[in-house]
């Protein structure tokens, strides 16, 4: 094991892998274990979604990945340097190169949407008023938002505000792009956009690309690899095809959308009450979404 | 630099006309108490320094206070505590942006300029409240009334008052920021952060209010 790490240290340095997650754990307050030791790699350029269900921790992994979320124990290698030992002052070096668009945007609402984007720039470069403003209108030009620099994020809609979040993500050129849940709250259309926004970044930029999401249909279409999250463990990872043809149980129950055996009995039971002529049991799969 | 001045702006100058009310009727307050006892001793003359001295030393500081924890302490809470909730803690984390110095150094220097500052303008309002009730009632010309308020000052009272403000401005900006950044995940929580920093503000700025008083009752002998 000792010798494996090392190896995946002097691998990140140049040509190894972007994300190396190896044996992860991470706890909240001391107590409840989050996520029960977790490893995978994450190439150079390549798309990862993770999938999980709600509470599956793949959000706490995402969290992990970017640093908010200190982990028990394992380790976390990001572009050569373990998350888990380095000082914060090592730590925002590599944020500089990260770039993370939060579920709900997180702009800032007091700023426009122009300053939120030019934000990372005048904190962390020296450039020109003038510069600053050209990279700004840049970064909206590639999300699909020239000329919104001066509304309020409150005068935006929902996928507006996460095009405008993805815009700040790239502020910095980042070489790594984090979605947290990027179609979440969306339409089917808007969040299609969201999706090809991000195939998009992927061909003009080849950045290495970290989708956390329970979107199948957009899953499907942006992924290089899938992992598969479930209650605290990795269960599965691979191609797109890869995980359709698994034959594991789990696996199966979520991209075929089967809910838990409880919950399956509880809304038969609902539907009885409410259809009380037809008592269908037949079309599980269907209804129980 | 910049959000130091916006800061200030919202919570000095438009706080200017509430405190300007509130210390006004403070000020008569003190006044029409204070003439309630010197008027059996025929001395209504000294309600211009008794209104002066309570004002300066004491009510200018703290009713500024109780002011801006009710209009910035609290805002200061909801404000961080609506940023943890939505996320924008992290996202500020995650462009290496350390939430503190960004959020609250400005809210800092703002406070510790403008306490002092909203201090001297409700002393002044405050000996303006009086001065309306001595006008009324005692025989008081207002320049006559202003000269007795001013002849019963020293400078230590004002200054002592200063001090205080000062302490204070950092005591709420400390609370409001901390209980916004403990908050937890969820609207009402938010609430909750908000109602706390107000409690635990008006608590804190009248301990540190009792311990600056005793400090200056004992060195200064007066």
């Amino acid at each position: 094991m000792a010798e494996k790490v090392e190896q995946d240290e002097r691998e990140s340095a140049d040509n190894g892998p972007m994300i190396s997650v190896r044996d992860l754990r991470v706890s909240y307050g001391g107590g409840r274990e989050i996520l029960h030791g977790i490893s995978f790699d994450v190439q150079r350029g390549e798309t990862l979604v993770i999938l999980g269900g709600s509470g599956s921790g793949k959000s706490t992994l995402l969290r992990t990945l970017v640093g908010l979320e200190k982990p028990t124990s394992g380790e976390v290698w990001v572009r050569g340097k373990n998350l888990a030992v380095i000082s914060d002052a090592e730590r925002d070096e590599i944020r500089k190169h990260l770039g993370m668009s939060f579920q709900g945007g997180a702009l800032f609402g007091s700023m426009t949407v122009g300053e939120n984007v030019a934000l990372p720039l005048r904190e962390h470069t020296q450039l020109e008023e003038s510069t600053m403003e050209i990279m700004v209108r840049l970064k909206l030009d590639q999300v699909g938002l020239s000329g919104f620099e001066d509304y309020l994020p409150s005068q935006l809609s929902g996928g507006m505000k996460k095009r405008a979040a993805v815009a700040r993500a790239l502020a910095m050129d980042p070489e790594i792009l984090f979605f947290d849940e990027p179609s979440a709250g969306l339409d089917p259309i808007i969040a299609a956009g969201i999706d090809q926004l991000i195939l998009d970044l992927k061909k003009a930029y080849r950045m290495t690309i970290i989708v956390v999401t329970h979107e199948l249909a957009s899953a499907y279409l942006i992924a290089d690899r899938m992992v598969l999250i479930n209650k605290g463990d990795l269960i599965a990872m691979g191609t797109v095809p890869e995980m359709q043809n698994s034959k594991h149980p789990k696996v199966r129950q979520f991209l075929d959308r089967i809910a838990e055996p409880a919950v399956a009995q509880e809304l038969d039971y609902l539907q009885m009450l409410t259809e009380p002529a037809t008592k269908s049991s037949a079309g599980r799969q269907g209804k129980s979404r | 630099m910049q959000r130091a001045v916006s800061q200030a702006m919202e919570a000095g100058v438009r706080a200017l006309p509430i405190l300007s009310l509130i210390t006004f009727f403070i000020g008569m307050i003190l006044a029409l108490q204070a003439a309630y006892e010197l008027r059996r001793f025929g001395a209504m003359s000294y309600v211009a320094s008794a209104v002066a001295l309570s004002m300066t030393r004491e009510l200018g500081p703290l009713i500024t206070a109780v002011i801006v924890i009710g209009r910035s302490g609290s805002a200061f809470a909801a404000e961080i505590g609506t940023m943890k909730v939505t996320e924008e803690i992290d996202a500020l984390e995650t462009m290496a942006i350390d939430p503190v110095s960004f959020l609250v150094a400005p809210k800092f220097v703002a406070m510790i300029l403008m306490l002092p500052c909203l201090t001297i303008w409700a002393n002044f309002m405050g000996i303006l409240g009086g001065a309306l009730f001595g006008v009324w009632q005692a025989d008081f010309t207002l320049g006559r009334y202003i000269t007795a308020s001013l002849d019963a000052l020293y400078l230590r009272d004002v200054i002592t008052g200063l001090i205080k403000s000062f302490m204070f401005g950092i005591t709420i900006t400390a609370v409001g920021c901390h209980e916004g950044f403990n908050t937890g995940g969820g609207a009402e929580q938010v609430g909750r952060s908000t109602t706390k920093a107000v409690v635990m503000s008006i608590f804190l700025v009248i301990l540190v209010d009792l311990i600056f008083t005793m400090l200056f009752f004992f060195l200064g002998h007066d």
